[in-house]
């Protein structure tokens, strides 16, 4: 009990998501034995990376109290685009890709110009985007797959590193990059106060607009990186790659514990919580249950994991007695 | 002599550390005009709150047409006829005149179809009336604020209330509209609606009002038949309370010109403000609320932009285009509203002390959580915030510790110039006290600041100078010695 309140309190929210997690991950290999297999954990894993990968960015963004409906969109633009730089110009693969993740981020720093400087409400600046990136992907594409990508592209996507696939461990390059961000550099601590409270930013001399573009920079960076490895898996970059992308981000985000209302959220609940969504795609999959219903139990477990987040605040402030008290300060 | 409509006898409504109304008394007749006066947190809106249902007395009786009552909500009161009419209007903008002055009890044809023209019907009824000729097909949106005010009455009037209760109904008028506003409450009272008028605009209550009633401290002091006294008798029982010793002396050696403000003007409301302010001084800003006073302090902060104005700091001309440079300039702004504007309430009283110079507890680009911790927990002390740690998040905290957070905030930037703006709103006795001793802490080491309040003891015990606005333009400034409550009231007040 004591090693378990330990662990708790260290964890804080993401508690609840890792229970989640172990939870499910205990059914899935009682349901089938072909869950806890190495090789499996490793295909886990490397499924989960493209969408666990995005969602370090989108944790940012719903941290500031935004949301990012692009990052499907920019997936696949800016892969569309480095493949076509590898494919139909020949260069050399790391300039392609490197600009390819360039790409990416100044698609997210045009988001966040359009959310600081117009101002657009990001919902909206990222619906556009979410248009315009997809569009140009289709135009640039003409809607057929770009294959015949180069054998070390295909690396990112395919690789592995002993035994653990290469795009794995690119996402826990990334978590530890994501945490040191967040939590140890100014980019972290001003996207939450940002997000808890924007005009008392502002009012402390934080230059709030460079902070939000930096994390919608980040986001299209990152997305862009998830566009890399989808392209190297599939050995094809696509128009209609990462479509519907982007909810599966958000979902992940917000299983994880990050509240969509700003101030709040953890980037390790967003590994947990892009796990989680692995863990039963994969399972699911095992057992042979159509996609279909896929669909239907993901959608279910994004209800179950915000409400019981919802539920075990409001008994936690009711235990305190600070609920009321915080009540009693709001009317003072 | 008329019958009361409603009597409230012995009302007594605590809060928090605060005892809100003090067994008060008041009685409204049929169809009179009844002002209520007093200074702020006199307990004239406490009053308004529990006769319409949104607080519960604590003791007390009231009567209603003879009859002992329970007001059980603001659904309750206005069932039984009483109306509220608040500064901020409660109107849809985008529906119509009257789908407003319905919503909520819209007539039906059936079960599910809205009787449109039945609605607009009454409602044409209701504004001619009133003296009105509007369309009522009209949307709120496109109204100005006196029309929307005209709606806010018709409603009261639809819902066939006999006591309609206006709070500041002039604040935000023309002198026309302020005329018009007077016909419409003359039509009322016609009918025999009884009015509670509450205004600080003393000189309006005697063309519009027929008994006054004074609250001071949350206690009944007098009622008047208007005609039998005058503006001074009223102020004398506003304010005539003794200033007790709650204001720590000060013994500051007042230094040289530290900031200089000229001809600030702003948004078509703020006219030729220029004022300086010393080193060690504490300059006060009096002033009715809603009189520029932190209009004034947001332009100098640069939160919100000016037309013209120059702002010197040490003789030397600042550009201040945002609180980036009025920061870096050597200003802090302990804001009015600390919950909205001073904290991020979700975050710990750690990370909200940092949040004007996380450098401080940085090496390099890296944050570095002991220097955080250690920087909160010497503010902690130095202040005395009582909080279990500094990792709790503030919304956690009492009043008067959210303000103490909001202060280390500046402490930590070790500002020139300090901008209090009600800094000892909501916040209990003990708190006060330990503010009060601040302020004069840092005039002491050479700070000069200015303070907004709109608590006249607090203006009289604390300044040095007192500035008084009116109108968005200084009315006056006082020296300490020359400014008492009555000068101060009579300058903020005239028109």
């Amino acid at each position: 009990m004591e090693l378990l309140k330990k662990i708790r309190d260290s964890l804080g929210k993401e508690f609840g998501a890792l229970t989640g997690l172990i939870l499910l991950s205990v059914i899935m290999s009682l349901a089938t034995p072909y869950f806890l297999s190495f090789t499996n954990l490793m295909n886990i894993l490397r499924q989960s990376s493209l969408i666990a990968i995005a969602a370090a960015g989108m944790t940012f963004v719903i941290i500031t109290g935004g949301i990012d409906l692009s990052v499907g969109s920019v997936l696949s633009l800016s892969s569309c685009l480095t493949a076509g730089m590898m494919v139909s110009l020949g260069w050399n693969i790391w300039i392609a890709v490197l600009l390819g993740l360039i790409i990416g981020a100044l698609l997210g720093i045009l988001n966040g110009v359009f959310i600081t400087r117009i101002p657009l409400p990001p919902f909206i600046s990222t619906l556009g985007m979410m248009g315009v990136a997809r569009g140009l992907s289709f135009v640039y594409t003409q809607g057929a797959p770009i294959y015949g990508l180069p054998d070390s592209f295909k690396y990112l996507g395919a690789g592995m590193v002993g035994p653990i696939p290469f795009p794995a461990i690119l996402m826990v390059i990334i978590y530890l990059i994501s945490y040191f961000l967040l939590n140890k550099t100014k980019i972290g601590r001003y996207s939450y106060a940002l997000g808890g409270n924007e005009e008392a930013a502002i009012l402390s001399g934080i230059n709030t607009k460079k902070y939000k573009t930096i994390v919608y920079g980040l986001t299209g960076l990152f997305s862009a990186v998830s566009g890399m490895i989808l392209a190297a898996r599939l050995d094809a970059a696509t128009s209609v790659a990462g479509d519907g992308f982007e909810l599966d981000v958000i979902a992940a985000v917000v299983i994880g514990g990050t509240s969509l209302s700003g101030g709040r959220g953890k980037i390790v609940g967003s590994l947990i919580g892009a796990l989680i969504m692995g863990v039963v795609r994969n399972g699911l999959n095992l057992l042979l249950v159509s996609s279909h219903w896929q669909r239907v139990i993901l959608g279910l477990i994004i209800l179950l994991a915000v409400t019981v987040d919802v539920v075990r605040k409001q008994s936690s402030e009711d235990q305190d007695g600070t609920l009321s008290s915080f009540v009693a300060n709001l009317r003072s | 002599m008329q019958n009361n409509i409603l009597e409230l006898s012995s009302i007594t409504k605590k809060f928090p550390g605060v005892l809100a109304l003090d067994k008060v008394n008041f009685k409204l007749r049929e169809g009179e005009v009844h002002a209520l006066v007093g200074e702020n947190g006199a307990g004239k809106s406490t009053l308004i709150k529990v006769i319409s249902g949104v607080h519960k007395r604590d003791g007390g009786d009231i009567k209603y047409k003879g009859q002992n009552i329970n007001i059980k909500g603001p659904k309750h009161s206005r069932n039984l006829g009483i109306s509220v009419i608040y500064q901020e209007f409660n109107l849809v903008p985008y529906l119509s005149i009257a789908e407003n002055i319905f919503l909520g009890r819209e007539n039906m044809k059936g079960k599910a179809v809205i009787d449109k023209k039945d609605m607009y019907q009454k409602s044409k009824k209701i504004l001619e009336d009133l003296g009105i000729h509007i369309d009522p097909k009209t949307n709120i949106a496109d109204l100005g604020v006196a029309m929307q005010q005209m709606v806010e009455i018709a409603k009261a009037i639809s819902m066939d209330s006999d006591i309609i209760i206006m709070d500041e109904p002039t604040a935000a008028l023309g002198d026309n509209e302020i005329e018009e506003l007077f016909k419409t409450i003359e039509n009322l009272k016609e009918k025999g609606i009884s009015i509670i008028y509450i205004s600080h605009r003393l000189k309006e209550l005697w063309e519009v009002a027929d008994r006054v009633t004074v609250f001071r401290d949350g206690r009944y002091i007098a009622t008047h038949p208007i005609s039998t006294t005058d503006k001074d008798m009223l102020i004398k029982e506003m304010v005539g309370r003794e200033l007790k010793e709650q204001f720590p002396p000060r013994n500051v050696e007042i230094g040289e010109e530290i900031l200089k403000v000229e001809n600030l003007n702003s948004n078509d409301f703020l006219k030729d403000i220029s004022f300086s302010l010393r080193k060690g001084e504490i300059l006060g800003f009096a002033g009715l609320v809603g009189s520029g006073r932190t209009e004034i302090m947001r332009c100098i902060f640069g939160a919100d932009k000016r037309d013209t104005g120059e702002i010197k700091i040490n003789n030397k001309k600042k550009n201040i285009q945002n609180p980036q440079d009025a920061i870096e300039a050597g200003i802090g702004f302990i804001t009015e509203d600390r919950k909205k504007q001073g904290l991020v309430l979700v975050r710990s009283v750690k990370e909200n002390i940092s949040l004007t110079d996380l450098s401080q507890v940085m090496d390099g680009i890296i944050l570095k959580d002991n220097k955080d911790k250690k920087l909160a927990r010497e503010y902690i002390d130095k202040l005395n915030i009582k909080t279990p740690g500094e990792e709790q998040e503030v919304r956690y905290l009492s009043g008067g510790n959210q303000q103490k957070v909001v202060l280390a905030k500046w402490l930590i930037k070790n500002a020139k110039i300090l901008i209090f703006d009600e800094p000892t709103r909501g916040i209990d006795v003990g708190a006060k006290k330990e503010v009060y001793s601040l302020m004069n802490e840092l005039a002491g080491q050479g700070v000069g600041i200015i303070m907004i309040s709109s608590e006249l003891p607090e203006i009289l015990g604390m300044s040095d100078r007192v500035l008084v606005m009116n109108h968005g333009e200084i009315a006056g400034k006082l020296d300490i010695e020359e400014a008492n409550q009555e000068n101060i009231l009579n300058l903020a007040t005239k028109e």
